[in-house]
């Protein structure tokens, strides 16, 4: 893509980043849904694999060629069902049903069986991520080339089902799997590097034989880079650790691990949405 | 049992290139006709049964028919949240294979018994449970499996077990019961490899003079209600803890039924782990699963009801 015309597609993401961001936060506070630190710092993520790197024709959400997404980290559904409906999968009016009795949006995905876009049911931890492998080596066996983009957090990587699937991964030499870890140093009760040793997280992938790349996750055009060069040439897994904020977006939100479950009241909507610069 | 499960898997990736094959670090040479016959499509994925229950789960959602195969705790209770939510939430044919199981190691000692694997497998939607008796069911079990559309668990036993289906069965079909012998007075229903038990069993009681019809149980109502009408007294029989298996899932059945239905007696493993040293054969002993006890109390139960 020509420089100039890289810019403006940098600048449709970063747009259609803040509004999926405003929607997040209203969609937080009208439904009283918990989780809002954990998806704003992934929100860059999903509109650069969405909007732009991933292969998926909306027509078809089940084409046996598409790329695959999986939020692994299946607590920040609520930014990624915006996203899906913006994108295409569905009605932007079906998201009006969020939270309802008798309605398809839970707090965590739902399966692929229930509503499009989604490749996997993810909600417990260090799921989704091994279930991407599964995807890939299918691809591998069927002889196909789509890519799989697992989202895991970085809380997750207290899991030790994500570092089998590391092993494996590597082992089996599964080229078209990418891991981006929303690594915003926070898990639900404090700061992930004193939870668990977490550090070096950038070290270990390597040392358990990924091809790690060091990222800011919420520089649209470095992600858009990354993501759209799937297999990364190294012959291995590749691992994006991508650096985050969370509650990113947000001045009042950023860096503070109480919005991990804290509602936003009404002004703090309109705060928000000022800061972003979308309208009300 | 092992050898069979090996040969038949062989013959269905060679004839369906959507079978793989998933192994926990076992089966060292069992599996090298597979490897020859399906190249690619087999995976020793370590001693990591967690990550090998979400592999084969991501496969089936990508058009794949993976079979996992390890030792029966392994494949179970190890990762039982990865069969409940990545193979049966999403409705994935993925078949789970338990070598092993019951009392077939007793040797190596109760973190190798499965005891339990029925009782917790059963409980989650969309799970096929399936206990073939002999190599024969274990064949057409695979087969079917691999033809069904959801998930499906399978224990089955080690290596020598007897043959019990000397011919074929006529008609087999997963959550069809087969009916092994015809009986009038008593029934044993009974699931898995300790089949001879309960057929040797049979022959006891036959000799006291009780026509004993025996059936090779895969969760059947229709069969249930049958002999439960037609007969006096129910055993059932099983390589597995006494609490929520297939006598728990029959009491389950029995609860729920009206009329008068004959009385039912359960032999399973006790609550309890086996803390001494024995072979299966010891272990069926402690457990009363032999043919003697079986009858013994069958006969007892029978007289008194007289």
């Amino acid at each position: 893509m020509p420089l100039a015309a890289m810019k403006m597609e940098v600048a449709r993401l970063e747009k259609l980043a803040r509004e999926m961001r405003a929607r997040i936060i209203e969609n937080s506070h009208k439904t009283q849904t918990p989780h809002l630190g954990s998806c704003l710092s992934c929100v860059d993520i999903l509109v650069a694999a969405y909007f732009h790197a991933l292969r998926l024709d909306t027509a078809d959400p089940a084409h046996p060629d598409r790329d695959r997404f999986i939020l692994s980290k299946g607590h920040g559904a609520a930014a990624l069902f915006p996203v899906l409906a913006t994108r295409g999968f569905y009605p932007e009016s079906l998201l009006d049903t969020y939270g309802e009795d008798g309605g398809l949006f839970a707090e965590h995905p739902p399966t692929p069986k229930h509503l499009a876009g989604i490749e996997a049911a993810t909600g417990s931890l260090g799921h989704g991520m091994p279930m991407g492998l599964g995807m890939a080596l299918a691809g591998r066996i069927q002889k196909r080339s789509y890519n799989v983009i697992a989202l895991v957090s970085d809380g997750e990587c207290n899991e030790g089902s994500i570092w089998e699937s590391a092993m494996l991964a590597a082992s089996q030499r599964v080229e078209r799997l990418c891991v981006v870890v929303d690594f915003n140093k926070w898990q639900a009760t404090g700061r992930s590097r004193e939870v668990l040793a977490l550090d070096p997280l950038v070290d270990k992938w390597r040392a358990f034989g990924w091809s790690a790349i060091e990222a800011d996750g919420h520089d649209m055009a470095g992600l858009v880079k990354l993501l759209t060069h799937v297999p990364d040439g190294s012959g291995k897994p590749m691992v994006v650790v991508a650096h985050t904020i969370k509650g990113k977006g947000v001045s009042f939100m950023e860096d503070d691990n109480n919005w991990h479950y804290r509602i936003p009241k009404a002004e703090e909507v309109a705060a928000a949405k000022k800061e972003l610069g979308v309208a009300a | 049992m092992r050898n069979a499960f090996a040969d038949e898997v062989t013959r269905l990736g060679k004839e369906d290139p959507r079978v793989v094959l998933l192994s926990g670090d076992i089966g060292n040479k069992l599996f090298d006709k597979f490897k020859e016959n399906a190249e690619g499509r087999f995976f020793n994925c370590g001693v990591a049964e967690a990550n090998m229950m979400s592999v084969a789960s991501g496969m089936a959602l990508s058009g794949l028919r993976p079979v996992v195969y390890t030792i029966t705790p392994f494949t179970t209770t190890r990762c039982f949240e990865q069969i409940r939510v990545d193979a049966c939430y999403h409705q994935a044919p993925v078949t789970i294979v338990g070598t092993g199981s019951g009392l077939s190691y007793a040797e190596l000692g109760p973190t190798h018994h499965s005891l339990e694997d029925l009782a917790i497998l059963r409980t989650l939607p969309g799970m096929t449970v399936f206990a073939p008796c002999d190599e024969v069911e274990l064949r057409l079990g695979l087969r079917a499996a691999l033809k069904q559309d959801g998930p499906l668990y399978m224990r089955i036993g080690k290596k020598g077990e007897p043959v019990i289906h000397k011919t074929p069965p006529s008609a087999f079909a997963l959550g069809k019961a087969i009916t092994l012998r015809p009986g009038r007075e008593a029934c044993l229903i009974a699931a898995g490899t300790v089949m001879p038990e309960v057929l040797a069993a049979a022959d006891i009681l036959e000799k006291s003079g009780i026509s004993t019809r025996v059936e090779s149980f895969h969760t059947d109502a229709a069969r249930l209600a049958e002999v439960f009408r037609s007969t006096r007294l129910v055993g059932v029989v099983e390589e597995h803890g006494l609490l929520g298996g297939l006598g728990g899932a029959i009491a389950e059945w029995r609860a729920a039924e009206e009329g008068n239905l004959a009385r039912m007696l359960a032999f399973g493993t006790a609550d309890e782990f086996m803390h001494e040293v024995g072979t299966q054969e010891y272990a069926r002993r402690k457990f009363g699963l032999t043919a003697d006890n079986i009858a013994g109390r069958m006969l007892g139960a029978l007289r008194r009801a007289a």
